[in-house]
């Protein structure tokens, strides 16, 4: 007797948890609902509103195509400069120790406490009239402000921490050993790099990769100071909401809106598939 | 015979201090690469607004203050940080302990979408917002009925602030759960401690420097958002306005150095506060 009431005594506290924990997935799961869900269901729904039509219509237009090229063009220009010298950059951090070392890697997460509008506040003040380099660039005719140059520039600069703060861990992680070894055995630079660390560190640099894919692809405080917003020219995808919102064409808004989204979730779910796929491959062998 | 070895014996040697040598230079060559990077893309645009800010020493924040709905902007963006920061400290460390602790259907949902605003772009965010919870939806005109207006007033702002910031929190403090071990929190619970006090005096030690951490970056992203804002603000000056889209309608009307004075001001506070907090993690896992 005395042993089972202890026993019963458990399953009914263990039930008092069980309620308690259900009580707390429902707040959880309605915290997210309210922010996010509904959201999300209220967008797509007024997308299509107007008909499935709405969608061909918007996406025939040629300002709207040359918002979505624009858009492509900063973002795959962000990810090749990114990533390439974010490797540089995370593999110095990583393998050198030097004096400043403390200072580069606080620089590196600088982006991080400006917020976009004041990035493209600093391109104003470096590029525009009286600017730091307005002289420079205006005797060679070079036009940066008001131009692609400094959207990319900006997007650039927000982007810089994702692909440093990814592969910086997985560096550290798998130490200097396998590389060491593979140059002992005689293999250049460029190939142990290429067999031996990128393997390594695949998944983090895609990961940075796609986060860096969906911010580009989102980034608007920044972007739409440098832009000038000229239509038709220095528009991009967000850009086109922010004006077309202001000019009364919600449905084209929501569209392109709907299509940038869906993007961005497509990219960073493949990713984290992918991720999942290997992991379970490895473990498997 | 031994001249033969000796001869390869310094010529092997030669080769490796070439080697080295070589080696030396292209380590020198990538992190000049680096630093070069850092500097051109960070740390000039930060010198830029930072030497315009400070353009007359600290009488230029007085000016800043100064500027007509400065003070009311900075003050707003202030207090919706610290409030969103809060409740996503909150929020998410329910969340994350949620996720890691329950079963039930639907979890990996809840998982993949605490995940969507860091793909979703912040002006899509701003827009669905004002999609369901604006004048022009029935949800928005129910809620106005009731008389909690959303969209145009300081809710809707901390609404925004809520949705991009969800992640943050939620993902520092997941991992550590993970690690931690839940004996630990059973033996409490044996020892007749009650849910809400193992929690406290088990789990929430340990997640402490995560929980910090996570709503640090939340406060940052906080007192910078703009994309998510600016649709659902109204920004009407003095009221609903925040600093970012103060910064930015500066810019715009071509007053660069009150802008940048603003600016300033914000980067301050944010870099002190993850200065100081910083520290104050370091300190705590030291102990």
């Amino acid at each position: 007797m005395t042993v089972v009431a202890p026993a019963r005594e458990r399953d009914a506290r263990r039930g008092g948890a069980g309620l308690g924990r259900g009580v707390l997935a429902a707040i959880a799961i309605a915290y997210v609902a309210i922010l996010l869900l509904l959201p999300l269901i209220g967008i797509v729904w007024r997308a299509f509103q107007p008909g499935m039509s709405i969608v061909g219509e918007t996406l025939s237009r040629p300002e709207v195509r040359h918002a979505f090229l624009l858009t492509g063009i900063i973002t795959a220009t962000t990810i090749v400069v990114t990533t390439a010298f974010g490797l540089v950059v995370a593999w110095v951090l990583v393998r050198q120790r030097f004096w400043g070392r403390a200072l580069v890697n606080a620089v590196v997460d600088l982006p991080f406490a400006l917020s976009p509008v004041t990035v493209g506040l600093a391109a104003v003040l470096l590029f525009g009239t009286g600017g730091w380099f307005a002289d420079f660039l205006a005797a060679r005719g070079i036009q940066v402000l008001f131009a692609l140059p400094s959207m990319m520039l900006v997007t650039i600069f927000i982007c810089i921490p994702f692909t440093i703060r990814e592969l910086v861990p997985v560096l550290e992680e798998f130490g200097l050993e396998e590389e060491d070894a593979a140059r002992t055995l005689g293999a250049s630079i460029w190939q142990t790099f290429r067999h031996v660390t990128v393997p390594n560190i695949r998944w983090a640099l895609l990961y940075g990769i796609a986060l860096t894919t969906a911010r580009s692809i989102g980034e608007i405080g920044a972007v739409l100071i440098v832009s000038g917003t000229i239509a038709g020219l220095t528009e991009t995808a967000t850009i086109y909401i922010f004006t077309a919102l202001e000019e009364r064409l919600v449905a084209r808004a929501h569209v392109v809106a709907l299509i940038l989204a869906l993007t961005s979730i497509c990219v960073l779910v493949t990713i984290e598939w992918l991720h999942r796929r290997t992991e379970e491959a490895r473990s498997n062998a | 015979m031994s001249g033969a070895a000796q001869t390869l014996g310094i010529r092997s040697a030669s080769l490796r201090s070439k080697d080295r040598r070589l080696a030396a230079l292209r380590h020198l060559g990538l992190r000049a690469a680096a630093i070069v990077y850092l500097g051109a893309m960070v740390a000039v645009p930060i010198a830029a607004i930072v030497t315009k800010g400070f353009g007359d020493g600290l009488g230029s924040f007085r000016t800043a203050l100064a500027v007509p709905s400065a003070g009311a902007a900075i003050r707003l963006t202030l207090i919706t940080a610290a409030i969103a920061t809060g409740i996503n400290a909150a929020m998410g460390t329910l969340i994350a302990w949620v996720l890691v602790r329950s079963r039930f259907p639907g979890r990996r949902v809840l998982s993949a979408m605490v995940d969507l605003p860091m793909a979703i772009p912040t002006l899509v965010t701003g827009l669905m917002l004002l999609t369901l919870y604006g004048p022009n939806s029935p949800i928005g005109r129910a809620l106005e009925g009731v008389g909690l207006q959303v969209a145009f007033t300081v809710i809707g702002v901390l609404l925004a602030l809520c949705v991009v910031t969800l992640p943050l929190v939620v993902r520092q403090v997941q991992p550590v759960l993970l690690e931690l071990d839940p004996a630990e929190e059973e033996a409490a619970a044996t020892l007749g401690a009650g849910a809400w006090l193992s929690f406290r005096k088990v789990v929430l030690p340990a997640i402490r420097p995560a929980i910090v951490g996570g709503s640090l970056l939340t406060f940052a992203r906080c007192i910078g958002e703009f994309g998510s804002v600016v649709l659902i603000s109204g920004n009407r000056a003095g009221e609903t306005l925040t600093a970012p889209v103060f910064i930015f309608q500066l810019t715009n009307q071509f007053r660069p150095a009150e802008a940048a004075s603003i600016a300033t001001l914000m980067f301050a506070i944010s870099f002190a506060l993850v200065l100081v907090t910083s520290r104050l993690i370091v300190r705590r896992t030291d102990a």
